[in-house]
Order: C-alpha cells, then sequence, then structure tokens
C-alpha cells in the first residue's frame, strides 16, 4: 500500500539490482545495461500527491500518492478500468483534452508542479512524451516529416533538422530500417515500426520524462521485444512510466511496478518483490492470475 | 444428412426470386426518370451545340440568329467561383470551431441547429434576402454579379459546413492527441495535423456545394438578373446559364427553346464534371 519508505539513493541501488536479476532470468532483453550515472541524462523525478481524476462524476482515480524515479522504468499493472491509463494521462495534462475530465492534485516535475496555474500545457507536453497504444504516425506526413513534427509542431525553426531525424530514429532503433525510405509515407510502415516512428518522434522533442500507454498492445511478438529492448535503452536517458496489461512484459522491463485497482494504488513496490512476494492479498492474485 | 442440413425449400426458393424480382424492378423504376433526363437532354441539347453557341452572346433579335450562351457560361463561372471564394473558407472556419473548439458547448449547438435550418431553406429565399437588403435598400446600387455571389454562397455555407464537420470528425482523435502531447499549441495541431488531414474530404465537400449552387436559378433571378451581354464586372448584371434557360424555355421560337437545351446539356456537363472531380478526390483520401 506505502509507496516508498526508503530513501531515493537505496531504493535507486536496490531497484537496479533487482531489475539486473529479473532481465537475467528472463533473459529477454539483449544485455543488461550499465547503470545510469547520477546526474546524466535529463531525466526528472515525478512526485504524484493526492491526484484525483474524474471523468464528468465517475472518479477514476482515487488520491494516488507515488514516486516515478529518474533513469528508472514503472510499469503500473492492473485490470482493465483501474484508471492506470487515466493516471498516466494526468502526468501531461492529457487527461484534460476528453470533454468532462478533469484532475486535482500534485503533479511534480522535480519540484515544479504541472497543474500550477502559472504553468503553460504545451510545456508540460513538451517535457512530458507520450507514447500510445496505438502507434498514431501523422498519415499525411512522411517518415522524416513525422519525426520532425514535434519539432515543427512545437515551433522550433529547422536548424540542424536533418541531424535531428536521424538521432531520433537511431535512438528508436529505426534509422537501419527506414534510412532508405525517408520520404514514403509514415503509415507505410509495419505496425512495429510505426510504433518505433512514433518514439522517435516523441524523443526528437527531448522530453524528460517518457510515457508509455499500452504501447506494445497492438504489437505481435517480435515488434513487442524490439520495443522491449528500447525501453531498456532509453532508461538511461528518460524516466519512463508504462502501463501494461501484459504482466511478463512488466516484470521484464520494469525496475518498479505499481498495481492498481478499481481507482486506488492496491501495491507499489519492487518488480521483483510485486511479482514474487507482495504485501497484499490481491496483488498475489492478480498477479497469479486469479482474476483481471 | 437431409434432416441436419436440409436443401432449400421450393418455397423459399420462390420467395426469392420474386422478392428479387420485385427489387430489381424498383430499382429500374427509380433510374428511369434519371436515364431519360440525360436521354432528353443529350437528344436535344446536342443539335444546340456550334461553335457560335459558345462564342456569341444571346442577340435578342427575333430574325436570324438567336445567339449564343457566351455571356451565361462565363457568368456562372464567375459568380459561382466568386461564391466559392466567399462560403468555402466561413464555412470550413465553422466546421473547424464546431469540431475543434465547441464541441459540445451550447453555443456550438446553437450554431449546429441553424445551420440546419439554413440547409433547409428553400434557394429563393436567400435570392429574396439579398434582394432585399442589397438591392431595394438604396446605396448598394441595382442589380449586380456580386449580389448572386452572395446568396449562392448564403445557400453553400451551411452545406459546406455540415460536410466540414463530417470529414473533421473522421480525424481520429489520436492523431490530435498525439500532435498535443508532442508539445504543440492547439492552433498548430489544427493547422498542421488535423486540416491536412481532412484536406481531401473538405475538397469533395466543397465541390458538391459547388456543384449544387451552380444550378440554382432563384437566388440568381432578383439578384444578377438575366441579360444578353458577357462581363467580367462583377458589379454589373450578369447572365447565367440557370437563367439563361429559365428565360429561353419560355419564347415562342423553336430555335430559342433549343438553345435552352443546349444550356442544359452545357450545365449538366459542367457539374458533372465538377463531381468528378470530386470523387477521384475523396478517393485520394486516407480517411474512411
Amino acid at each position: 500500500m506505502n509507496p516508498d519508505q526508503q530513501t531515493p539513493e537505496t531504493t535507486r541501488e536496490a531497484t537496479d539490482e533487482v531489475a539486473d536479476q529479473s532481465l537475467q532470468r528472463q533473459a529477454v532483453v539483449a544485455k543488461p545495461e550499465p547503470k545510469p550515472a547520477p546526474g546524466t541524462g535529463a531525466a526528472r523525478r515525478i512526485t504524484v500527491k493526492s491526484l484525483n481524476a474524474y471523468y464528468g462524476d465517475n472518479h477514476a482515480v482515487k488520491g494516488l500518492d507515488l514516486v516515478f524515479e529518474p533513469n528508472h522504468v514503472t510499469a503500473i499493472i492492473g485490470p482493465s478500468g483501474c484508471g492506470k491509463s487515466t493516471m498516466v494521462r494526468c502526468l501531461n495534462r492529457m487527461h484534460e483534452e476528453i470533454p468532462g475530465a478533469r484532475a486535482s492534485g500534485e503533479v511534480l516535475l522535480d519540484d515544479i508542479d504541472v497543474y500550477d496555474a502559472s504553468i503553460d500545457v504545451v510545456a508540460v507536453r513538451r517535457a512530458v512524451g507520450m507514447v500510445f497504444q496505438k502507434p498514431n504516425p501523422f498519415p499525411t506526413m512522411s517518415v522524416f516529416d513525422n519525426v520532425a513534427a514535434g519539432m515543427r509542431l512545437s515551433g522550433a525553426r529547422g536548424k540542424d533538422l536533418n541531424e535531428k531525424v536521424e538521432s531520433s530514429l537511431r535512438g528508436a532503433g529505426l534509422w537501419e530500417e527506414v534510412k532508405d525510405r525517408l520520404g514514403t509515407p509514415g503509415v507505410g510502415l509495419s505496425g512495429g515500426q510505426q510504433q518505433r516512428l512514433c518514439i522517435a518522434r516523441t524523443i526528437a522533442v527531448e522530453p524528460e520524462v517518457i510515457l508509455m500507454d499500452e504501447p506494445c498492445s497492438a504489437l505481435d511478438p517480435i515488434a513487442t521485444l524490439k520495443i522491449e529492448e528500447l525501453i531498456a535503452e532509453l532508461k538511461r536517458r528518460y524516466t519512463i512510466v508504462i502501463v501494461t496489461h501484459n504482466m511478463q512484459q512488466a516484470a521484464r522491463v520494469a525496475d518498479r511496478t505499481a498495481f492498481m485497482l478499481t481507482g486506488d494504488m492496491v501495491e507499489f513496490a519492487a518488480t521483483e518483490k510485486i511479482f514474487t512476494n507482495p504485501d497484499d492479498s490481491r496483488t498475489e492474485e492478480y498477479v497469479t492470475g486469479k482474476f483481471g | 444428412m437431409s434432416a441436419v442440413l436440409p436443401p432449400v425449400s421450393p418455397r423459399r426458393r420462390r420467395t426469392d426470386t420474386v422478392m428479387r424480382g420485385v427489387v430489381g424492378v424498383l430499382t429500374g423504376l427509380a433510374i428511369l426518370p434519371l436515364v431519360l433526363v440525360l436521354y432528353y437532354l443529350f437528344s436535344k441539347g446536342v443539335g444546340a451545340w456550334s461553335v457560335d453557341f459558345f462564342t456569341t452572346d444571346p442577340s435578342g433579335r427575333f430574325f436570324g440568329s438567336p445567339g449564343g450562351v457566351r455571356s451565361a457560361i462565363v457568368g456562372t463561372v464567375l459568380i459561382v467561383g466568386v461564391a466559392t471564394l466567399m462560403a468555402v473558407p466561413f464555412g470550413i472556419g465553422v466546421a473547424l470551431y464546431l469540431v475543434e473548439y465547441g464541441k459540445e458547448s451550447k453555443f456550438a449547438n446553437v450554431v449546429r441547429y441553424f445551420v440546419d435550418v439554413m440547409t433547409g431553406v428553400p434557394s429563393i429565399v436567400f435570392g429574396l434576402f439579398i434582394y432585399i437588403t442589397l438591392i431595394l435598400a438604396t446605396g448598394f446600387g441595382g442589380f449586380a454579379g456580386w449580389k448572386g455571389s452572395l446568396a449562392l454562397a448564403l445557400l453553400m455555407l451551411p452545406v459546406v459546413t455540415r460536410a466540414g464537420e463530417v470529414v473533421l470528425n473522421l480525424v481520429p482523435d489520436g492523431l490530435r492527441e498525439a500532435a498535443l502531447a508532442l508539445g504543440a499549441p492547439r492552433w498548430r495541431v489544427v493547422l498542421r495535423v488535423v486540416l491536412p488531414t481532412a484536406l481531401p474530404g473538405l475538397i469533395t465537400g466543397s465541390l458538391l456545394a459547388v456543384a449544387r449552387a451552380a444550378g440554382e436559378t432563384a437566388p440568381l433571378l432578383f439578384t444578377a438578373t438575366i441579360v444578353k451581354g458577357t462581363t467580367l464586372n462583377l458589379n454589373d448584371q450578369m447572365n447565367s446559364l440557370p437563367a439563361q434557360i429559365f428565360n429561353d424555355v419560355r419564347q415562342a421560337q423553336d430555335r430559342i427553346v433549343e438553345r435552352a437545351w443546349g444550356s442544359a446539356l452545357t450545365l449538366v456537363l459542367m457539374i458533372l464534371l465538377l463531381t468528378l472531380i470530386a470523387r477521384l478526390v475523396q478517393r485520394r483520401s486516407r480517411l474512411t
């Protein structure tokens, strides 16, 4: 129930160790990542304090408190309708785009409250990027333009655009596959490539946090594996929050895992603990497949 | 085996044959007027076509050649063109407001309601409206081509808006969300993502509105009126194909009535061309 009693320093070490063990055990991610040196990258900590989210009268997220550590992958699991997507959409204020939806509470990016009245929502979304469930490249744009879209849409002028597009595509592990057809439509790629294109588009605007809302649910296992490898890679530079229906995926990619049920946080701990020795009986029932 | 999967009973076979026949006959009956219209148009209209038909103005003389319909063709193209320039930006603007900003707000729903009402207003009422406000009222001069354009624009506005709203609603929300999540301001999302995605559909909707306006007679009769001479000045009275047809079929001379058929064929082919272009553009659309 309690998100975190340890100090951030010990948490980081402990969870990295756990993550490495789980990586070896699962033998899915190709190579164990070197531990990030503290203070590298632009990744930031997100602290959520008594977050409530509503759809009209429907109370979807009920007073959550949790912390997403920088350079860590945090997975949110839980059955459909438990509020995990809603919670993640509150982190970059996409929740309020839905008519009738509202949220209250604090979401701190390091120490800035993104819900503060003085904060520009556009700046929040630039700092907190998002990858969606369904790959959604812009249908009117080429592969190149899709990656450049983030920069163009946010009004940045075209200095070294080519370089930026290439490094983003490389960052998303897509460059080798598309370098000869940058001018072809983005929607002409395969589903898995499209999703990596969307990840490239997201990292091109240089966010500090990346939210992923079931990024692999529309993909086949091979494409899923590629995305998961990518997540392990991206962790070095970003704070990553991933919502997933797939518990094996959470076990494979996440350092820490949160289990949600009907809008409440049931348990938030190191991934290893959630899947092997959870404190709450409901967590155990869920991860062992007794419901959900 | 027959107990599990019995063959089609003779009764069902008969019913099927009869019903297929009935549906086929009804379809034929429904298409018949269309075929007849096209048949008469071609059989009577092609005879009126000649080089003079397209290159001379109506002479208005009782004896000798009645002249062609150049002024009407030029007038229709000009009046409808200007009407399009007036109606399409406004119509798409309203549609953008309704879909991207107004959504389900009270004001947006009121606008939607009035757009629907406007769609149902008879075209002659728009003509009357312009006649009363811009022609009877002093200070705006008399009959003029641009007033005809304005009447047609009023007629097109709700059609463009409605079509635009449908097309913009077809743009997946996922694209808007993707763009917003990249940190794009809403106006940029609309301009760089929503509009380009919806463009083929918007063009199609606009062309269909143009096709509808091009065939209207009533709004032009007391705004642009019927004249003989060709003019490119929108401040002058201006001829148009529907008005020319309206004028010609009432004449006693067979040659002038024949000219009406020729004009009708010309008008129908112009509209057919527009519809065809609209179809081709639609086919390029990635929205379904």
